[in-house]
């Protein structure tokens, strides 16, 4: 797999980001650079920071030291710069959040027609051409409900991507599903890495990785302790945490 | 049900029947009559309850006394209601009555103005109930019906003559405080309720805070005291307030206090997860909250919110202590009337009736909407 090359500017750059929640320091100076097109998978235990840090890149969660750039725009306080850069980055959840009351096809309309200005009838087309990338077209009259959670997440895939964003967010896509609705995500999740998108995605599933991440990153209590091409990081690890880590999650599987 | 079934299968169905009849007979045993002092108890409620029904419906229907003489100065000779008293009911004080109390001293021939009102109203009720209906052009509906009634109640136009809101009572003054109050409340409630939750805009939460918690610490009765007594004293000489607007403005204010906290009850219920991917997608404040948040939130408020839109129908009725002559006042005002007045039961039992047919639709209303938007969502 061919590292993307590129000389424009990176696509998202952290640049020793520090965090609290009260006295809990949850980012220890993170820095982190992910160059236009690459795909990066962030792993690491349970309350690492690893959540934290990707919805900053978003501005979910403000941070209070360092600068984050996204996409050439540094995340500040002002409204109008959060504005674009939402526009630009997607982001799918754990836990879907779909909206419940409106259809599948809303889910995927409302954004693009209030945000993106798109006339109606083209944000359905757009929505539609997405249901079928994640192959779910005939669900689209439907509500959230009424759908498994490996079809509500292709769906929040879909969501997404109607924004037609230049970055993708994945906050452990595949944690709140049942195992045999793990895989239907990740190859939706595989098919559009093949489409170039620049990716940055929290997840425990280490074959996701080896197959698709350039580089995986490994955080630990707040910090990033070690990265590096995912054959490399998971045969050789270079620390004791990681070590530690991977031991703990083959076991699980 | 079992009569189809019976064409077809008639044994099966008979079965069927059969099978139900045990089991009602063996529950009704089981339950009311499993010992001996579960058997005299339910005899004796059995009986008081008997008693009850029959002795009402004696005095309500068997012994009542619907219509009286009238005297030659018209005025009405009670005396057969007075020799019925404890007996039967006397129902010709409502046959008498009625107009006063519903339409208030809204000059008589002028009368069918406020009853066209009134159906208005219900009618507005009805319209805004149906789901077909729930699109932009239902507030249209509301500013056109509401004008309309402004209108008719007012008149001074088209040849109809000017009465002045001294004039006006009955139900249409109850229908227009609860409809006027609960319209301009509600939307004031949702911005108090958003406001109070709002991080960014610390001086606007604690502007919401003092005033959902000193409205809330205030008993009703005394913001109409307010209202209606107090500030006119504070109004420069000459400008005067209409004392019904007044007392609709305190209505407003009080009920949205309330109302705000259970639409804030609504906005916390829902998952923050729902916020968040609203702003993920990079929509606004107000579109985030217009399509995503109150849809949902005001949803699962349906219940509490028809509580207190029936309480505050109800609570109308406190204007009576500012001398505006609701519903409940022209009653008293119907009794005062020296040949009637020890007639109270049955004006009271009338305005109950009244009561109770508004209240009733709104809770069974209310039910139905929230059986409707449960299943069209598949949970």
């Amino acid at each position: 797999m061919g590292y993307p090359q590129t000389a424009g500017p990176p696509a998202i750059m952290l640049d020793k980001v520090n965090k609290w929640y009260g006295a809990m320091h949850v980012l220890r100076d993170v820095s982190l650079t992910v160059a236009e097109k690459e795909r990066v998978v962030v792993c690491g235990p349970s309350g690492s920071g690893k959540s934290t840090m990707i919805r900053c890149i978003n501005r979910l969660e403000a941070h209070q030291e360092g600068r984050i750039v996204v996409d050439g725009t540094e995340l500040t306080d002002d409204l109008r710069t959060l504005d674009t850069i939402r526009r630009d980055v997607g982001m799918v959840f754990q836990s879907f959040n779909l909206f419940p009351h409106l259809t599948i096809l809303e889910n995927c309309t409302l954004a693009p027609i209030w945000v993106r200005k798109m006339p109606k009838a083209q944000a359905e087309d757009l929505a539609m051409s997405y249901l079928e990338r994640v192959k779910i077209p005939e669900q689209a009259k439907k509500y959230p409900g009424q759908l498994s959670g490996g079809q509500q997440q292709r769906v929040a895939i879909a969501r997404a991507l109607c924004m037609q964003p230049k970055i993708m967010l994945f906050d452990e896509p595949t944690s709140a599903l049942d195992p045999e609705m793990i895989k239907e995500v990740l190859d939706t999740m595989i098919e559009l890495a093949d489409t170039g998108m620049t990716m940055v995605c929290v997840t425990h599933e280490m074959g996701f990785a080896r197959q698709v991440a350039h580089r995986v990153v490994f955080m630990d209590r707040g910090e990033i302790v070690e990265s590096g091409p995912p054959n490399e990081m998971f045969e050789n690890p270079g620390t004791d945490r990681l070590k530690l880590f991977l031991s703990q999650i083959l076991r699980g599987h | 049900m079992g009569d189809i079934a019976s064409e077809h299968t008639p044994l099966e169905a008979r079965e069927q029947q059969k099978a139900a009849a045990v089991s009602l007979r063996s529950r009704v045993r089981a339950n009311l009559f499993g010992s001996w002092w579960s058997t005299a108890v339910t005899l004796a409620l059995g009986y008081i309850v008997l008693r009850g029904v029959f002795a009402a419906f004696e005095w309500g229907i068997v012994n009542a006394i619907w219509s009286v003489p009238y005297g030659p100065t018209g005025i009405a000779n009670t005396a057969i209601c007075q020799n019925a008293k404890g007996v039967g009911a006397c129902w010709a004080v409502l046959a008498d009555k009625y107009r006063l109390i519903l339409f208030g001293r809204y000059p008589y021939a002028e009368q069918w103005r406020p009853a066209i009102v009134v159906l208005l109203f219900i009618g507005l009720y009805i319209v805004s109930g149906l789901r077909r209906f729930w699109r932009k052009e239902l507030v249209l509906i509301w500013i056109g019906t509401l004008t309309a009634v402004g209108a008719l109640m007012w008149g001074g136009f088209a040849g109809l003559p000017l009465v002045s809101e001294d004039y006006w009572g009955g139900l249409p003054i109850t229908l227009i405080l609860a409809t006027f109050g609960l319209a301009f409340a509600f939307p004031l409630s949702v911005l108090v309720a958003l406001g109070r939750r709002s991080a960014d805009l610390p001086a606007v939460k604690v502007l919401c805070v003092v005033y959902v918690e000193l409205i809330r610490g205030v008993p009703l009765i005394s913001v109409l005291f307010m209202a209606s007594v107090m500030f006119p004293l504070f109004m420069p000489a000459g400008l005067n307030i209409d004392k019904l607007l007044r007392a609709q403005a305190a209505i407003i204010l009080f009920a949205a206090a309330y109302l705000a906290e259970v639409v804030r009850g609504g906005l916390q219920a829902l998952p923050k997860g729902q916020a968040e991917a609203a702003d993920a997608l990079g929509l606004s404040y107000w579109q985030k909250t217009a399509f995503i948040i109150l849809p949902q939130a005001l949803r699962l408020v349906i219940p509490p919110l028809v509580n207190t839109f029936i309480g505050f129908f109800k609570d109308t009725s406190l204007v009576l202590i500012i001398g505006l002559f609701d519903l409940m006042t022209m009653g008293k005002v119907a009794l005062s009337d020296p040949p009637w007045e020890s007639f109270s039961t049955e004006v009271y039992l009338g305005l109950a009736a009244i009561y109770v047919a508004f209240c009733f639709a709104m809770s069974q209303y209310s039910r139905s909407l929230e059986r409707d938007l449960n299943r069209s969502r598949g949970r």
